[in-house]
């Protein structure tokens, strides 16, 4: 499998996020950035602020302060967490896809064929499962032809061997384009064998690394006290990165 | 036939056309009630434009508009809920309409047929501004088209995608102004909002795609003007409402049509 084991340049770069939204600091101090090539997984609890540090990487939301650079001219493909279409909206799975790109032509069969949902192409989109909106959703990123993915909880509604498939496809996609990926999950033990650097998140960074490491340190487990380091039967390769730094975590 | 007949026939037809495109897109936005806010903004338009003698259809347009923009950035804010922030803005401009045509005697005289339309008086310098104002504001929701519906399918996407939401919104809502402006003279300022969705809404059923629906809205807006001016002048009934019970006559019975495998 071709991995890029030397991430390239850096896609997306912020430093020092700081977002309140009304009273609430949602974010404290973030620092994020994601490589070429490279799939970054944020996790965290409910309300941790995974979402909004999504937004802030989109350009969708303003930080309070912090710096963030983006490659200039960076082509970013958006998954976002859900899409309920009104029911009076007559809109097929084809023209959804077609909005991503004006000349979309053949690649709109294509895109979805890649991901494995060729079938839904004349469907009206209100009709599709939820594991077939998590790849029309994809697919409409894909179309993009993205240097950058930013996926929003992509197993969202999907069964539990639908998501091993999901996250099979989302590395796959990555081996092909080389295409950094930065994607929120709620469970590390998921998105384990198909990311490459964790970010655990909850109002400010607690720890990152590589999964492995991540999944033992202390920070992660007081985060997450359920989970136990010998769970971690997914993993299938063994980093040396970087250890996680127990995290300057103030009570949340 | 007449040609107060014709002229009514060529007004109703002209704003039935553009209501099709634009209720449709009020319906996918969910705006029924902020195109009743503006309908009930446009009698102060109306009591402005008299009392500073100007066009009523000038003074209708700069209410809506400004009522329009207004709307848009309170609800931005996020201080209220968006349907209260409607209804503050829809009682408190039609109250203030009524209160201020009090102090009008023409206007109090006649004050039915801005609430109901009275589209029998149509007059050509109506049928001229109805078509002009009609042609540019169908010409503009083209130009819009493509990111007007991206973003109602998913607002953050599209953003992500370069589609700069802020300004086509507030290019849509004005357009909408002046879509409501143009109803008002055919079905008065209290049945706008019927003339916008009923037809789009009668229109879904026959629709795979948004413009099919689009262009069997404004076609069933147009049968419905016909429909509901042959029903007044048979039954000696008021105009506006008559347009609207077709209308809604259309509407019953396509939701009467067997369901499509897929649709």
């Amino acid at each position: 499998m071709p991995k890029m084991e030397d991430p390239g340049r850096p896609l997306l770069f912020l430093r020092g996020v700081t977002v309140n939204l009304g009273a609430t600091r949602v974010l404290d101090n973030v620092d994020l950035a994601v490589a070429a090539g490279e799939i970054v997984t944020l996790i965290g609890p409910n309300g941790a602020g995974k979402t909004t540090l999504l937004r802030v990487a989109l350009g969708l939301l303003q930080p309070e302060s912090g710096e963030m650079r983006l490659e200039p001219k960076l082509r970013i493909g958006y998954m976002p967490q859900r899409l309920a279409v009104d029911p009076a909206l007559p809109l097929t799975v084809r023209r959804f896809l077609s909005m991503a790109a004006p000349e979309a032509g053949d690649r709109v069969e294509n895109a979805l064929a890649r991901v494995g949902a060729p079938r839904t192409l004349h469907t009206p989109i209100q009709s599709i499962s939820g594991g077939e909106m998590q790849r029309v959703l994809l697919a409409r990123a894909l179309l993009r032809d993205p240097e950058l993915l930013v996926l929003d909880e992509p197993s969202q509604g999907v069964d539990l061997a639908g998501q091993e498939e999901l996250f099979a496809l989302i590395t796959g996609i990555r081996d092909e384009r080389g295409c950094g990926v930065l994607m929120v999950s709620h469970d590390l033990h998921l998105v384990m064998s198909s990311t490459d650097r964790v970010v655990c998140l909850n109002r400010t960074i607690c720890c990152t690394g590589a999964p492995l490491a991540v999944s033992s340190d202390p920070a992660y487990l007081r985060l997450f006290p359920t989970s136990l380091p010998g769970f971690a039967l997914y993993a299938h390769r063994h980093d040396n990165g970087d250890t996680c730094s127990t995290g300057d975590r103030h009570d949340g | 036939m007449d040609d107060f007949l014709l002229r009514a026939l060529a007004a109703g037809v002209g704003v039935a056309l553009v209501a099709g495109p634009f209720g449709s897109f009020v319906i996918w936005r969910r705006m029924a009630y902020f195109g009743d806010t503006l309908a009930h903004a446009s009698l102060l338009g109306v009591a402005l434009g008299f009392a500073l003698h100007l066009n009523p259809a000038a003074g209708v347009l700069a209410i809506c508009a400004g009522v329009a923009l207004l709307l848009l950035a309170l609800q931005r804010r996020k201080r209220l809920p968006g349907d209260a922030i409607l209804g503050i803005l829809s009682h408190g401009a039609l109250s203030l309409g009524l209160v201020t045509v009090a102090f009008l005697e023409t206007l109090r005289v006649d004050l039915i047929s801005y609430l109901f339309g009275d589209v029998l008086a149509v007059t050509r310098g109506d049928l001229l501004w109805i078509y002009g104002g009609g042609i540019t504001a169908l010409a503009a929701l083209f130009a819009l088209w493509k990111p007007l519906l991206a973003m109602t399918v998913h607002e953050d996407l599209a953003r992500v995608e370069g589609v700069r939401v802020d300004l086509i919104q507030s290019a849509f809502v004005l357009l909408l102004a002046v879509v409501v402006a143009l109803l008002m003279k055919v079905v008065g300022m209290l049945l706008i909002t019927a003339l916008l969705i009923i037809p789009a809404a009668a229109a879904r059923r026959f629709a795979r795609s948004p413009e099919a629906m689009a262009v069997a809205a404004a076609l069933l807006g147009c049968v419905a003007v016909g429909g509901g001016l042959w029903g007044s002048l048979r039954w000696d009934t008021p105009a506006g409402p008559s347009v609207v019970v077709a209308a809604a006559a259309l509407f019953a019975m396509s939701e009467a049509v067997p369901a499509r495998r897929r649709g």
